[in-house]
C-alpha cells in the first residue's frame, strides 16, 4: 500500500515449501491449505490471500489456540465490570486465566468492580459425581452477600460441565427470578469448536439470549447520535482512547461493549443508531442480530493509526448529518499536529524496517496501516482463529507476496522467521521470549506489552513510542553471534 | 494370601444380575471362598441380600459427607453380611444429576488402595445395567475383573445388551485381560429360551454356564432381603445357584476373548428361532387372518 519495495513473492513461496517438507506427507498436505503468499488482485482490486481456517489443529504440533472458555469468559464476558463472571468447573481454568487481557475500568475492585477477580466454584470430584448445581446456586447466593453491588453474574462453564450434563440454565433462571438480577449461563465449554472462536459465538448468544431485552438498561432520552462501541475490549485503555475521538465529533456513546461496560450499559445497545464494530471477529455476530432484530446498522472501524482512524472518522461521520461531518474533520484536522510530530519523531528510525504478525482474529490486518503509517513494512501476518470472512477483509490491508499463516504451529512460525529476518515481530507471551532469543525485537501485541492503548490518537503515539523501543533498544547490538565470539 | 479373582456381573437393567449374582455368592462361601462384593450402582442394591438390609453408608455418600475419599477409612465402607461376606456399594448421585459413571470409578479406586481387596479369595463387582460410559465399564478394566458373566435371558432386549457387553469385553480384552466366563440364563419362560441362550453363547464363542430356572422362591426370600441360600438351604433352587457357584469356582482362567456378532446377525438368529418372523410371513399372515376375516 504505501512502499513501493515490493516483497520477494517467489522466495515466500518458496520458504513454504522449505517449511512443509519438514512434515509427513497427510500433515503437509493439510497444513499446506493453510499458507501462502498474498496473490496479485485482478485490475485494480487488492490482493487475495485465501486459506483454509476455523478448523481443527492437527494433533501433535504446538497451536496457540485457545478454547471456547477462554473466547467468552477471557475476550466477551470477562471485562463487564459490575458482573461476577464464574469460573464454573474445577480450578485451574478460572486461575490461569486470571486478569490476562488487562481489560482495564473505572471502580472499585471487589465493591462494584470484579474484573480482576477470580471467583470459581472449584469443582471437587465429589461435584463431578452428584453434580454441581446446588453447588452453583450457594454461590450465587453468597456472591451476592458478599458484594452487594454486583449487578449480575455469569456462569462460564468449563468442560466438566457439559460432560456431566448439569443443568446451569434452570439454576440461571430459579435466582434471576429470586434475587431479580441477572444470572446468565453460558454454555463456553472448552472442547466445543476448534478454538476459542466459537466462545465468542456463544458468548454472543448469551448477551442475545439474556441481556437484550432482559435486562433493563439506563434510564435516558435516545438521541439521533447514539452510538454503541462493540468488540473494545479497552486493553490498556483503548476504547477510552477510541470514545474521546466519537465523543469529540459529536457522537453519544451509549453503550461500549464489552471493555469497561456495565450491564445496565449493554442493554442500552438496542437504542442506539449506528452499531461501530472494531473486534468483528468476536462480535460480528450480536451485530447481526441487532441489525435484524432492531434495524441497527452496523460498520467496521479501525483506529490504529493516522491513516485507518481518519479514514475511519469519516466512514462513521457519513453515516450522520453534514454537522457531524464537519467535526469529523475538525477533529482530524484538531490531532494532525500531533500525527506530524509524532512521525517526525519515530519515521525516522523506523523507516523501512519489515515485521511479522501472528495475532487473534483483528489485529493481524487492523494493525498493518499503523504500521505503515511509521515508514514499516507488514511482510508476514497470520491469524489464532480466523473465518474466511477474515481473510477476505485481509486483502486490502496486505501487499502482493505478503506471507499468510493461518493457525500457524509453532515450528512453521519459528522457521518463517529464521528465513525472513524482520526486523520486528509483534505476537503474544507464549512466542515472545523464544524470539527474542532469536536474535528479533518483539512486542506483544495481544497485551500491548503490558502498555497501551494503542487505539485512536493518543493510542498512536505510545505504539510509535513502543516500537521504536522494541526495534532500537541498545540490546540487540550486543548480540555476538557464538561462531563470531571467538 | 494370593491375589484375589476378581469376577463381575453384567446384564440388561432389571434382568436380576444382583440376585443372581448375591444367590451365587452366597453359595459360593459354602466353598470356603472369602468373599468381597462391590456394588457398582447409584440405586446401591448388590448387597441387600447379603447384608438383609440396605446399605445406607457408600463410599461415595460417606466422602461427599466427610470432604472427599481420602477421609474414608476403609472400615467405614466394607460392612459384614451373610456367612462373613463383605460389602461395600459405591453408591452415586440421584439419578438425572451429575457423573455415577466418575463415581464407580472413584470408589473403586478408593476401596483398591485402601486394601479392601487384601485377604478375599473374590472380589465381585455388581454393575449396572449397560456399559454407557467409561465408568461402566472400570471393572473390565486392566487388573481388574478377570472374567465376566452376562446374566441374560431369552428377551430380545436381554440378547441385545449381552451383545452389546461383549463388545464392550472385546475393546479391552486385548489392552486389559479381561475375558468373558459365559452366560447366565435367568428364566423368563419365552419361547425355546434354553435353545437360544446356547446358541448366543455359541454364537459369543463362550458357554451358558448355567440356565436358572424361574421359582418363586427367589421372589419370596427377596421379600426378606435374604438369598434363597438362607432363606430356604435346603430349596431345589438353593442346589441351582450351589451348581452355578461350582461352575464358576471351576471355571477360574477358562474365560474367552468374545467374538460379539452385528445386529444383522442377531436379528437373523431370532428368525432361525422362529421368534421374530420375516416380512414374508408377516404379510402370509395378514392374509391368512383378513380371509378368515372375510369368511
Amino acid at each position: 500500500m504505501s512502499l513501493d519495495t515490493p516483497i520477494d513473492q517467489a522466495r515466500h513461496d518458496q520458504i513454504i515449501e522449505e517449511v512443509l517438507a519438514a512434515y509427513p506427507e497427510k500433515a503437509a498436505k493439510k497444513r499446506r491449505r493453510h499458507l501462502t503468499t498474498a496473490q496479485a488482485g485482478e485490475g485494480d482490486e487488492a490482493p487475495s490471500c485465501g486459506v483454509k481456517s476455523n478448523v481443527k489443529s492437527i494433533p501433535g504440533v504446538m497451536t496457540i489456540r485457545g478454547c471456547a472458555y477462554a473466547g467468552s469468559k477471557g475476550v466477551v464476558w470477562g471485562p463487564v465490570k459490575d458482573m461476577v463472571h464464574i469460573s464454573h468447573g474445577p480450578v485451574g481454568c478460572g486461575h490461569y486465566s486470571w486478569s490476562q487481557r488487562r481489560n482495564y475500568y473505572t471502580g472499585t475492585t471487589g465493591v462494584d468492580s470484579f474484573v480482576t477477580m477470580q471467583v470459581t466454584s472449584d469443582f471437587q470430584e465429589r461435584d463431578i459425581v452428584f453434580g454441581g448445581d446446588k453447588k452453583l446456586g450457594t454461590m450465587i447466593d453468597e456472591i451476592y452477600e458478599l458484594f452487594p453491588l454486583a449487578n449480575g453474574i455469569s456462569v462460564q462453564s468449563e468442560c466438566p460441565i457439559g460432560l456431566i450434563g448439569d443443568d446451569i440454565e434452570a439454576v440461571g433462571k430459579a435466582k434471576t427470578q429470586e434475587t431479580g438480577k441477572a444470572v446468565i449461563p453460558v454454555r463456553c465449554e472448552g472442547f466445543r469448536g476448534v478454538s476459542q472462536s466459537l466462545g465468542h459465538h456463544i458468548a454472543n448468544d448469551a448477551i442475545r439470549d439474556h441481556v437484550l431485552d432482559k435486562v433493563e438498561g439506563s434510564d435516558f432520552t435516545p438521541g439521533p447520535y447514539d452510538v454503541t462501541i462493540i468488540g473494545d475490549y479497552n486493553i490498556g485503555g483503548d476504547a477510552w482512547a477510541s470514545r474521546i475521538l466519537l465523543e469529540e465529533m459529536g457522537l453519544r456513546v451509549i453503550s461500549s461493549w464489552s471493555g469497561d461496560a456495565t450491564l445496565k450499559e449493554m442493554a442500552n445497545a438496542p437504542k442506539g443508531k449506528l452499531n461501530l464494530i472494531h473486534c468483528y471477529r468476536s462480535m460480528n455476530y450480536i451485530c447481526r442480530h441487532m441489525e435484524e432484530t432492531y434495524n441497527i446498522p452496523w460498520m467496521e472501524y479501525n483506529f490504529f493509526g493516522p491513516s485507518q482512524i481518519e479514514a475511519s472518522l469519516r466512514k462513521i461521520a457519513a453515516h450522520f448529518d453534514a454537522a457531524i461531518q464537519e467535526k469529523a474533520e475538525a477533529v482530524i484536522a484538531k490531532y494532525r499536529p500531533m500525527v506530524d510530530a509524532i512521525n517526525a519523531k519515530y519515521k525516522p528510525r523506523l523507516e523501512g524496517k519489515t515485521v511479522m504478525l501472528y495475532v487473534g482474529g483483528l489485529r493481524p490486518r487492523h494493525v498493518i496501516g499503523a504500521y505503515e503509517d511509521l515508514g514499516m513494512e507488514v511482510v508476514g501476518t497470520g491469524y489464532e482463529f480466523a473465518h474466511n470472512d477474515d481473510y477476505k477483509r485481509t486483502g486490502e490491508y496486505i501487499k502482493q507476496g505478503t506471507l499468510v499463516y493461518d493457525d500457524v504451529t509453532g515450528y512453521e512460525l519459528e522457521k518463517f522467521i529464521e528465513q525472513v529476518r524482520p526486523n520486528l515481530v509483534g505476537s503474544g507471551i507464549k512466542e515472545k521470549y523464544a524470539i527474542q532469543k532469536m536474535g528479533v525485537p518483539f512486542r506483544q501485541m495481544h497485551s500491548w506489552d503490558y502498555s497501551g492503548p494503542y487505539h485512536g490518537y493518543d493510542g498512536y503515539a505510545i505504539f510509535a513510542r513502543d516500537m521504536d523501543l522494541a526495534i532500537n533498544n541498545p540490546v540487540w547490538s550486543r548480540m555476538t553471534a557464538p561462531w563470531k565470539a571467538a | 494370601m494370593a491375589k484375589p479373582r476378581q469376577i463381575a456381573f453384567y446384564g440388561k437393567g432389571g434382568i436380576g444380575k444382583s440376585t443372581t449374582s448375591q444367590n451365587t455368592l452366597a453359595a459360593l462361601v459354602e466353598l470356603e471362598q472369602q468373599i468381597l462384593i462391590v456394588g457398582c450402582d447409584p440405586k446401591a442394591d448388590s448387597t441387600r441380600l447379603i447384608l438383609n438390609t440396605k446399605l445406607q453408608d457408600t463410599v461415595l455418600h460417606l466422602a461427599a459427607e466427610a470432604g472427599s475419599v481420602e477421609d474414608l477409612d476403609v472400615e467405614d465402607v466394607v460392612k459384614i453380611g451373610y456367612q462373613g461376606i463383605r460389602c461395600a456399594e459405591s453408591g452415586g448421585p440421584e439419578p438425572g444429576v451429575g457423573c455415577a459413571g466418575r463415581g464407580v470409578i472413584t470408589a473403586i479406586n478408593f476401596l483398591e488402595e485402601n486394601g479392601a481387596y487384601d485377604d478375599v479369595d473374590y472380589v465381585s463387582y455388581d454393575v449396572l445395567g449397560d456399559v454407557v460410559c467409561g465408568g461402566f465399564a472400570m471393572p473390565i478394566r486392566e487388573n481388574k475383573a478377570q472374567e465376566i458373566y452376562i446374566v441374560m435371558s431369552g428377551e430380545m432386549m436381554a440378547l441385545y445388551a449381552a451383545n452389546n457387553i461383549a463388545k464392550g469385553i472385546l475393546k479391552y480384552a486385548h489392552s486389559g485381560g479381561v475375558r468373558l466366563g459365559g452366560l447366565i440364563c435367568n428364566e423368563r419362560k419365552t419361547d425355546r429360551e434354553l435353545d437360544l441362550a446356547e446358541e448366543l453363547a455359541k454364537k459369543l464363542g463362550t458357554t451358558l454356564t448355567h440356565f436358572v430356572p424361574r421359582d418363586n422362591i427367589v421372589q419370596r426370600a427377596e421379600l426378606r432381603r435374604q438369598t434363597v441360600i438362607q432363606y430356604a438351604p435346603d430349596s431345589q433352587q438353593a442346589n441351582e445357584y450351589r451348581q452355578l457357584a461350582q461352575k464358576i469356582h471351576n471355571n477360574s482362567g477358562k474365560g474367552v476373548v468374545p467374538t460379539p456378532v452385528t445386529m444383522d446377525e442377531l436379528e437373523d438368529m431370532l428368525l432361525d428361532f422362529g421368534i421374530m418372523k420375516t416380512e414374508e410371513q408377516e404379510l402370509a399372515e395378514a392374509a391368512r387372518l383378513e380371509a378368515a376375516a372375510n369368511a
